[in-house]
Formats: structure tokens, C-alpha cells, sequence
């Protein structure tokens, strides 16, 4: 029976919702022993979230250096896990720093590494969608043990019955894995909304808001949506940074996706083409985004916006 | 402080794009300078500048894997500033991935002397974000990654970076030697002035081939590949969608169509 190791991602004593989904990938393939990196004292409460998992084991390692000095000690740890876990492959979540991770680990371990899949099959092959959602590639490492990151969102975790084994083991950080210090963190800011990444729904604005994205909050509100923005949005300082959808922004693929005054650039489609459902609204009838909406409605998305909102309210009282 | 850029001659982001045996056909579309590399040079540019106006010698150096055409995107690069360049070209390099992109790069960077390496966080054709942690990885270096802000401190060879990602935001330092990547909100990358064009065709690109740097060829390219694409196809066209004028009731006809596609 192959065994995968996965990479259990946490943000202040909550864990994320991709060790559900990296273990349902992992199951595919084998048994799923889920891996927890916590500061002193923290990963038994991580471990007890993982009960409605398929993860059947959990090894923990507990250091204050993950937190202190960042990735090089949390890569001394993964290898010497794997060492003694010897898996058959290792996913781990496709974030800033998980795809990081990977590509240090694959040197580390002489072995293939492929980011961004959005499958992972028995035979430990991986699907990319790549060139924004234009090609998709299905690839397997050829050489060691194969190091994936797979995307947020990628499945539905699916539930598993009981509380997994919980093992803590020690291991040895080196000096050399301190060169960084990390002096301040700021978790981000999490509002009300969904994860954009996470979401089933995202409603973006991007130029036609002219900078007044109220209409957009208002019915992602609503809708339990995520919202998103376009380059041009955030770079006009309209919405923060790390709301971005876009080839250089982030890459979403939700149930249903809301493009409103956003006309549209390749740039754009690269980070929201992939998504089941795409609606738009821009008053330009020649906008390509026209061109991947299901559904189009030529107009100013200050009128169409409130009244999608007061319709589906309406419907629901 | 002897400064390192690496960049990457991408297709233009424009352009529609082919794959030929699991491999992205280069040669049929334009190809341009990795807009994302253009925030690094202008960072290491805006550290640099104010040095050396007062006496300092830093210099910026480009380093580059890719075919022989790859010069004109590095030209860009030293029209904006950057000293001189070096272009890693070998037939052999075809169809490498990241783990010998890396490999590559890295040997010249230590072969180079250099103490701080700059990349942007991506390319915008493959897109992995992983080349400047391998670099890191590879030299034994610190890595100060995805910063949007970075103080570099001359008198203590230190830097300090705002990491920016989705985690939030991490202020981290580290001395010399480092890989610093810079994501794009940091600076506005200037635009080559015309003095710039000019003074760049005087510059130096160094073209190295593989058994220059001291690599084998067997270490690279698609038969040094740790892995291996199975199968690659392009994804169907969406299917042509609904699209209304809004005469008044756009919004109601759009929330009928998710109520009936059972998306709200």
C-alpha cells in the first residue's frame, strides 16, 4: 500500500481547509499520514481539528524556529520526516510558501517537484491547468520521491469516520537553517468573506467601478461570495493587492464567477478561466470577456448589480 | 555589493500559445522580457543609484538562460540601467525544468562572486514562483521572498524585506548573501530613456555555453528532467454564452439565470 504525506497548513491555531482536500487526493494512492508543524505546545489541538479527515496518521513536529526563522527549519523538519515516514509522494498546499517549500524539498530529495495541480491520481500522476486554463497537462515525476502542490479548491474533502493517530516526534534544526529572522508578523486580515481562492463564489470589479466597490461587496455579501478585483482595480489602489485575480494576481476556479466592469485582458481570463460558470457585466459590448461569459448582460453595473440583488432577495423571503 | 538579476525571455502574454510534444512552442510567438523581472531590476536599480552617486561601486549584473534571441529581452533590461549581462545558451538547455533552471543558475551566480541575488516572484509563462526559494536552497543562501518593500543596509551588509503574500504580511532579515524576490507592487518600473537604448548596445552580454560554465550537457534539458509530461492538450472553447443588452431588466434576467442554474 503506497503512503502519502501530506503538508497540514495552519494560520493561528486553525487548520486550513487543504488538509481535508490534499488527503482526499492522497487516499487515491494510499494511506494518508498528514504532517503538522506547530509552535511549542500547539499540534494535539491542530490534530484534534483533523478528526473529520480521511488522514489516518498525524506526526508532529513542535518548534518556536518555524515561526522565528521561516522555511529553512520548517525544510529540516519535512526531510526528516520523510526519512523516517518514507513516503510514496508528498502534497503539499499550492500557496506562496507551499510551492517554495516544494521546490526546496524536491533539491533536498533529488526528486521531481510539480506546483499548481488541480489532480492527483492512484498512479501518483498530477493535472495542470496551464497558460491560464488554455492547456491542460497531466505529467508524473520521474525521479524520487514526487513533490506536488496542488491548488486550494481543487476537490471536495471528502469526510473521513475517526480521529487520526496522533505522534509527536523531535528533530534536529540546523544552524544553517536560521539565516533568516523574522522581526514582525501580521496575520492577514480576515472579513467576513470567504477565501478567495476558497470561494464557491467570487464577484470581481475591476475599471467600470470607477473605484466604488460597494455595489460588488453588497451582493457578494448576499451570495457568500469572495470579492476579487482586476489589475487595473488594484493598481489604481482601488482594492488591496491580495484581492487580485489575474495572471499576476491570484488564480480562482469557483462554481460561479462575476466579472463586473472588467473588460476582460488575457491577464485577466488566465486567473479566472477555469471557473464552472462566468457571468459579466460591462457596458463595452465588445469586451472579451463577452467571449468566456455563459451569461452576458451588455449594461452599467451600477443598475444591474442592485437589482440582481433585490430579485434573488426577493425570491428568498 | 556585486548584485544579481535573473531574468526571463517570455512569451508575450499576449499571444495565443501552442504546445508541440508537451513542450510550449517558443519559436511561433513574440517573446518579451518577463514583465514581472522588470520590478526587480528597477528595485535593485532604486538601491543602487543613491550608492554609487555617492562614490560606491556597486554593479548590476543580468543573468539569463535561454535561446540566442533571448538578448533582445535582456537588452531591455540593460537599457534600463543594469551593467551587463550574462546569457546561459546551449542547444542541450531545451526543455529543462526548474530544478535545472535553477542548477544552471545557480552555478554562475557563485562562479560570479556575487552576494545578493534579485528575481521577481514569477514568470509569466510558467508561472511555478519557485526559482528564486530553489536558488536560495541551491547556494545556501537566506531567502527573502514575495517582498514588497526592501531596505538594503550597505554598513552591515544586511537586508530587510516585508514578505507580501496571502498569509499576511512578514518583516524578515538577513545578512549577506541573499535571494531577494520583489512582487510587483513595489515600484513602477521606469521606461528605457532614449539615453538609456544607446548606452545599452555598448554593453557587454557574455554568451556562455553549458561546458563554459562547467555543466554537462546530460545534466539538462529534457533527458535531466525530473519529470515527465504525459499528455498535453488544449481545452475546449467555452461554449458560446447568453448575452443581453440591458433595457431595465438586465439584472433580472441575469438573477433568473443563476437562480435556474441553481448557482444562488
Amino acid at each position: 500500500m503506497a503512503k502519502v504525506l501530506i503538508l497540514v497548513d495552519h494560520a493561528s491555531g486553525k487548520v486550513a481547509k487543504t488538509a481535508g482536500e490534499l488527503a482526499t487526493f492522497a487516499k487515491r494512492a494510499g494511506d494518508c499520514v498528514g504532517l503538522i508543524l506547530a509552535p511549542e505546545g500547539q499540534s494535539q489541538a491542530l490534530s484534534e481539528q483533523l478528526a473529520n479527515t480521511v488522514i489516518g496518521q498525524v506526526i508532529a513536529v513542535e518548534s518556536n524556529d518555524f515561526a522565528k526563522h521561516g522555511q529553512g527549519c520548517i525544510l529540516d523538519a519535512i526531510t526528516q520526516v520523510v526519512e523516517r515516514v518514507k513516503p510514496d509522494a508528498i502534497l503539499i498546499p499550492s500557496t506562496s510558501a507551499g510551492k517554495e517549500i516544494a521546490g526546496r524539498l524536491a533539491i533536498r530529495l533529488n526528486s521531481g517537484v510539480i506546483t499548481d495541480a488541480i489532480d492527483f491520481t492512484s498512479d501518483l500522476s498530477a493535472t495542470q491547468s496551464v497558460f491560464g486554463g488554455s492547456f491542460t497537462v497531466s505529467s508524473k515525476v520521474s525521479a524520487g520521491i514526487p513533490v506536488i502542490t496542488i491548488r486550494p479548491s481543487a476537490i471536495e474533502a471528502e469526510v473521513g469516520a475517526s480521529a487520526p493517530a496522533f505522534e509527536k516526534v523531535e528533530v534536529l534544526i540546523s544552524e544553517k537553517a536560521k539565516l533568516v529572522t523574522i522581526t514582525d508578523s501580521k496575520p492577514a486580515v480576515k472579513g467576513g468573506r470567504p477565501e478567495l481562492t476558497e470561494a464557491k463564489v467570487v464577484i470581481s470589479g475591476g475599471r467600470g467601478t470607477n473605484g466604488d466597490f460597494k455595489p460588488v461587496e453588497a451582493l457578494a455579501d448576499l451570495l457568500g461570495a469572495a470579492v476579487g478585483a482586476s489589475r487595473a482595480a488594484t493598481d489604481a489602489g482601488w482594492y488591496p493587492h491580495t484581492h487580485q485575480v489575474g495572471q499576476t494576481g491570484k488564480t480562482v476556479s469557483p462554481q460561479l464567477y462575476l466579472a463586473c466592469g472588467i473588460s476582460g485582458a488575457i491577464q485577466h481570463r488566465a486567473g479566472m478561466q477555469t471557473s464552472k460558470t462566468i457571468v459579466a457585466i460591462n457596458k463595452d459590448p465588445e469586451a472579451p470577456i463577452f467571449d468566456v461569459a455563459d451569461f452576458g448582460v451588455v449594461g452599467d453595473l451600477f443598475a444591474v448589480l442592485p437589482q440582481v440583488g433585490q430579485a434573488i432577495s426577493a425570491k428568498r423571503a | 555589493m556585486k548584485i544579481a538579476i535573473c531574468v526571463k525571455q517570455v512569451p508575450d502574454s499576449w499571444a495565443e500559445k501552442k504546445m508541440v510534444n508537451g513542450l510550449l512552442d517558443r519559436a511561433s510567438v513574440d517573446a518579451v522580457l518577463n514583465d514581472l523581472d522588470e520590478y526587480a531590476i528597477e528595485e535593485a536599480l532604486r538601491i543602487v543609484e543613491p550608492l554609487n552617486a555617492a562614490g560606491a561601486t556597486h554593479s548590476i549584473t543580468l543573468i539569463s538562460m535561454g535561446p540566442d534571441r533571448a538578448s533582445e529581452a535582456i537588452r531591455k533590461g540593460l537599457s534600463m540601467g543594469a551593467d551587463e549581462a550574462i546569457l546561459i545558451s546551449d542547444p542541450a538547455l531545451s526543455g529543462s525544468d526548474a530544478l535545472t533552471t535553477s542548477k544552471v543558475l545557480a552555478k554562475v551566480i557563485s562562479d560570479g562572486g556575487f552576494d545578493l541575488v534579485f528575481c521577481g516572484t514569477e514568470s509569466t509563462d510558467a508561472r511555478m514562483s519557485v526559482i528564486p526559494a530553489m536558488l536560495a536552497e541551491r547556494l545556501g543562501w537566506a531567502q527573502l521572498t514575495f517582498a514588497g518593500s526592501v531596505k538594503v543596509d550597505p554598513s552591515s551588509s544586511s537586508v530587510e524585506i516585508a514578505r507580501m503574500s496571502e498569509s499576511g504580511v512578514e518583516v524578515m532579515s538577513a545578512a549577506l548573501p541573499c535571494v531577494v524576490s520583489v512582487i510587483e507592487k513595489i515600484n513602477e518600473p521606469r521606461y528605457p530613456s532614449f539615453k538609456g537604448i544607446m548606452a545599452a548596445k555598448k554593453k557587454t552580454i557574455a554568451t556562455k555555453s553549458l561546458s563554459d560554465i562547467g555543466i554537462s550537457p546530460s545534466e539538462v534539458g529534457i533527458s535531466g528532467a525530473w519529470s515527465a509530461v504525459l499528455d498535453a492538450k488544449a481545452r475546449p472553447p467555452r461554449d458560446k454564452g447568453i448575452k443581453i443588452e440591458d433595457s431595465g431588466e438586465g439584472g433580472l434576467k441575469l438573477a433568473e439565470f443563476l437562480q435556474e442554474k441553481r448557482l444562488v
